[in-house]
């Protein structure tokens, strides 16, 4: 009895001993990340700032929309890149195609037939031919613009997954009549998605009788969603639905069919509510009226705000990487950023859905036949 | 940022949290009552979800 307590004490000690390690190695973390800072003294302090400010710089370079596609830096202080140009099109007195190539990254000024263009925080300046920029009080560039048609990386991307798309969706159409409405290969994957719109989206929000006119619209925006938020996933650097003009122009198809397609209990509901007395129809018709603009600009927010959001934390934490420098830290947010992609990958699937589940939700309410109830 | 901003982002995460922590809970406890209503349960519930979630982020441009 005295040998087996003895035994049973010996090995709580272990484990309680195993714990304490484990949680002291938890918290000495942060604490490597200051010895070395210290040994180092105040250079690395110095050092520490600037990377903070170069990743804070990089996290935003990557939001924004660029005139190349650039995959990777080579040189940062020669400012080489491995880069694709794309083709700037800009109407200034004229059309001027040219490639961003010209540009050099930002650093010299393009000449195009006499005119000079700079790029400055990735927007076209018209400049003289050094470039010279001037400022207003906010620090704004008071130059010129020109009126911007470029074929940027977000436009190059979109005009990608829209030819994966019609590729991709007219093979499966074909290979449906092919093998007499049984899906074969990549059909297999994609048949339950369209399926999930149809039975899940379409038909409960927009009702038996009317879901087929909106179909196409549904599964086409749920697709070009999704797959758009994949590619953001990639190391591309691709970041176009977190981009508020694109998600904007989503937004205005929703707008545009929901209008159009409106019969007259949805003027009806919105203009002269049913079922209310007098004086409430007309406080309600302004706020109805201000709900049809707040639908899909609700839309657009949510989109663009919610990807944003997914590449920023994610930047970050990799970016907490090089700012530990120690084996613990590093991993710890290596493991982290791993975490927080696979929730990201949910969420790429989760906004596609919600997207797609809000506009059916908005033609349903558009088609809505008249009811007894009220 | 200034600190009122930052207050007033750290309000609107507060309220938006409390909403959506609500809504799922109470659409765990409704799937827990009533298991086969799961479907639509869920769908109500991303739908109310994501309304709260556009408000708040509205609301975060603002501050």
């Amino acid at each position: 009895m005295h040998r087996f307590l003895r035994h049973h004490y010996l090995s709580d000690m272990q484990r309680e001993f195993t714990v304490k390690i484990l949680a002291f190695l938890f918290f000495m973390a942060p604490l490597f990340g200051m010895a070395q800072h210290e040994l180092n003294g105040k250079g690395a302090e110095v050092g520490k700032d600037d990377k903070r400010s170069s990743i804070k710089e990089f996290i935003n370079h990557h939001l924004l929309d660029s005139y190349d596609f650039t995959l990777y830096t080579v040189d940062e202080e020669n400012n080489e890149h491995v880069s694709l140009p794309l083709p700037v099109i800009l109407w200034d007195g004229g059309l001027k195609v040219f490639s961003s190539s010209k540009f050099h990254h930002g650093e010299e000024v393009a000449e195009v037939n006499g005119d000079f263009y700079k790029l400055y925080h990735n927007k076209i300046y018209k400049t003289d031919a050094q470039g010279a920029l001037e400022f207003d009080d906010h620090h704004h560039p008071t130059n010129a613009k020109p009126l911007d048609f470029s074929i940027t990386k977000n436009v190059v991307t979109m005009l990608l997954v829209s030819i994966l798309m019609f590729l991709l969706f007219r093979g499966l159409a074909k290979s449906y009549s092919k093998n007499s409405g049984i899906p074969t290969g990549i059909g297999r994957f994609f048949e339950p998605l369209v399926v999930f719109v149809r039975d899940e989206i379409a038909i409960p929000n927009i009702g038996e009788k009317k879901y087929k006119k909106y179909m196409s619209f549904l599964l086409t925006i749920f697709f070009f969603i999704w797959f758009l938020n994949l590619l953001g996933m990639t190391p591309l650097g691709v970041n176009v639905t977190g981009n508020i003009a694109v998600t904007f122009g989503l937004a205005l198809l929703t707008f545009l069919i929901t209008t159009f397609t409106a019969n007259k209990n949805y003027w009806g509901h919105i203009f002269w509510m049913p079922g209310v007395p007098k004086l409430m129809k007309i406080v309600l018709a302004p706020i109805e009226l201000l709900g049809v603009f707040i639908k899909p600009f609700s839309l657009m927010i949510r989109l663009y705000a919610n990807m944003t959001a997914g590449h920023v934390v994610i930047m970050s934490i990799i970016g907490l990487m090089f700012l530990f420098k120690n084996w613990i830290g590093s991993s710890l947010s290596f493991s982290l950023a791993f975490a927080l992609s696979l929730l990201e990958l949910l969420v790429a699937a989760l906004q596609a859905y919600i997207f797609t589940m809000l506009s059916a939700l908005y033609f349903g309410m558009a088609n809505e036949e008249h009811h007894d109830d009220h | 940022m200034n600190i009122p901003e930052i207050v007033g982002a750290g309000l609107i995460v507060i309220g938006a949290g409390l909403g959506i922590g609500r809504i799922g809970g109470q659409a765990m406890e409704a799937i827990a009552r009533q298991p086969e209503a799961s479907g639509k349960i869920q769908t109500a519930m991303l739908i109310a979800a994501a309304l709260i979630e556009g408000i708040g982020f509205a609301a975060l441009f603002a501050a």
